[in-house]
């Protein structure tokens, strides 16, 4: 283990728990508890799971032209997101391809960004450098961030909290949770319904505690949360989406507000804008798609997809056996004319071809609560 | 000693030498996590020491379980197909891999016996 590793403030509650560590994006981060993944992801889509996400980035852009100036990086409407609301948005760079994927809430006096760990330090040069004349970026690297995610999340947090019910899917506000100030979105990257809590990095264990003292709730790790967004049909970032993928490909067009696309009142003025227009009006040349293998093999990111004749098709960028599921799962990019639903393609998987059919995501419904 | 160990945490039993038993250890199921897929050689193939002749693979990731000596495999172990937990809860039992009838003796006697093996597990 380097010690060049940062932890995270809930670090010593990991160990104490018996979790294995491993190193994740710069952290000394918890892989699994003893109870496994497979028990630590069924425990999240029955019941409520815990997980420590302090290694992601958080930052507030203060000042009347935060929004504004924001718009100029992301192809998202923010300028009209009102207050309380969040909205997931990309980053893109000058061809169109992503930088990163984050979460934008607005609140009374700033935006709340939340960006990936291993993009932090990027991203937050790339608002300095790009915005910071236009509104003032402070990163947070004093705050922890806990997501509680399950069916019964809210049961848990709203014994803790009553006000916290209150809020539907991809909205937020502040409470108090055991005595702490606390920034709580409801949103999370499982499909599950469950919440996100911005909490002081000095209360975060503390914080931490009282929630796994609740019945609903056990701790769960990056492995299950790595199986419960795949079920999602969720991006993870460096994976599914990277520089070289545009949201198009990617099929998060759905990230892009009518007012940000051609013909809208802000359409464009982001970085890469015309690529990304071009394939909104004539179509991407590759898509991403869902598969599920028809032979109980695991199919893992970097397989080559082919034709029934060996003819390479695309290849895949997540894959694993899910535990909800209970098979082998898969995205990957394919050329748009083999990327309709249901179409069957092979997975070369040490020297035998696998069947996989292109499947709808999620893979397993989402269940957030809209209210 | 009827079973010794490989550093890549393989076991092998041979108290039937047309039979030796191979299997993955404690430490290597412990490592892997949730067991949910094995592929195993085919009946009739030979291998040759260290030379990977299946995969056991967990939610996350994917390991060679490799041959800890020359030999034919002459059994593979139908029931851990079949459910490939069997490899967690039962790794030095019902959750063997393959039966592989040897040609070298000698291989087996320079495979770690079982005091060398806690030594090496106790340098990880």
């Amino acid at each position: 283990m380097s010690a060049e590793l940062r932890k995270t403030p809930l670090h010593a509650l990991h160990l104490e728990l018996g979790a294995r560590m491993v190193p994740f994006a710069g952290y000394e981060m918890p892989v699994q508890y003893p109870s496994g993944l497979m028990a630590e992801h069924k425990g999240c889509r029955e019941s409520a799971a815990l997980f420590d996400v302090s290694h992601m980035g958080q930052l507030r852009l203060v000042g009347d032209g935060a929004a504004a100036a924001l718009e100029t990086l992301v192809p998202v409407d923010v300028v009209d997101l009102p207050v309380g609301k969040q909205r997931y948005a990309l980053f893109t760079n000058a061809h169109g391809g992503l930088l990163d994927d984050l979460m934008i809430t607005r609140r009374e006096g700033d935006l709340f960004v939340v960006v990936n760990a291993g993009c932090k330090d990027a991203d937050t040069s790339h608002l300095i450098t790009h915005i910071g004349h236009r509104c003032t970026v402070i990163a947070l690297p004093d705050r922890a961030l806990l997501a509680l995610q399950g069916p019964k999340a809210v049961t848990a947090l709203a014994r803790l909290v009553p006000g916290v019910a209150q809020l539907t899917f991809m909205t937020g506000g502040s409470f108090t949770i055991a005595g702490v100030d606390a920034f709580v979105t409801r949103s999370g990257y499982t499909g599950e319904d469950g919440f996100e809590m911005s909490v002081p990095a000095d209360q975060a264990a503390a914080v931490a505690r009282k929630l796994l003292d609740q019945p609903e709730v056990r701790p769960a790790g990056l492995g299950a949360r790595d199986t419960l967004r795949l079920e999602a049909g969720l991006c993870l970032y460096g994976h599914d989406i990277d520089d070289k993928t545009t949201p198009v490909e990617a099929g998060l067009t759905w990230a892009i507000q009518k007012v940000r696309r051609p013909g809208g009142a802000r359409a464009g003025g982001y970085p890469g804008a015309h690529v990304v227009e071009s394939q909104l009006n004539s179509g991407p040349m590759i898509k991403r798609v869902g598969l599920v293998a028809l032979e109980r093999v695991p199919v893992r990111e970097g397989t080559i997809l082919v034709d029934a004749h060996g003819h390479k098709l695309g290849h895949v960028t997540s894959g694993t056996i899910a535990p909800t599921v209970d098979q082998p799962i898969a995205m990957a990019y394919l050329g748009a004319d083999h990327a309709s639903a249901q179409h069957e393609v092979y997975a070369e998987v040490r020297g035998k071809r696998i069947p996989m059919r292109v499947t709808a995501m999620p893979f397993t419904p989402n269940r957030y609560h809209r209210g | 000693m009827t079973t010794m160990f490989t550093p890549d945490h393989e076991w092998i039993n041979i108290e039937d030498h047309e039979a030796a038993v191979v299997g993955i250890t404690m430490h290597a199921q412990d490592a892997l996590g949730d067991v949910v897929f094995v592929d195993l050689p085919e009946v009739g193939k030979t291998f040759k020491q260290g030379e990977a002749a299946g995969v056991v693979e967990s939610v996350k990731a994917a390991a060679d379980v490799k041959m800890p000596v020359t030999g034919e495999i002459v059994e593979v172990n139908e029931e851990l197909r079949a459910d490939p937990s069997l490899a967690n809860s039962d790794p030095m039992g019902k959750g063997w891999f393959f039966k592989v009838h040897l040609t070298d003796m000698a291989e087996f006697d320079r495979l770690m016996d079982p005091p060398g093996y806690d030594a090496l597990l106790k340098t990880l």
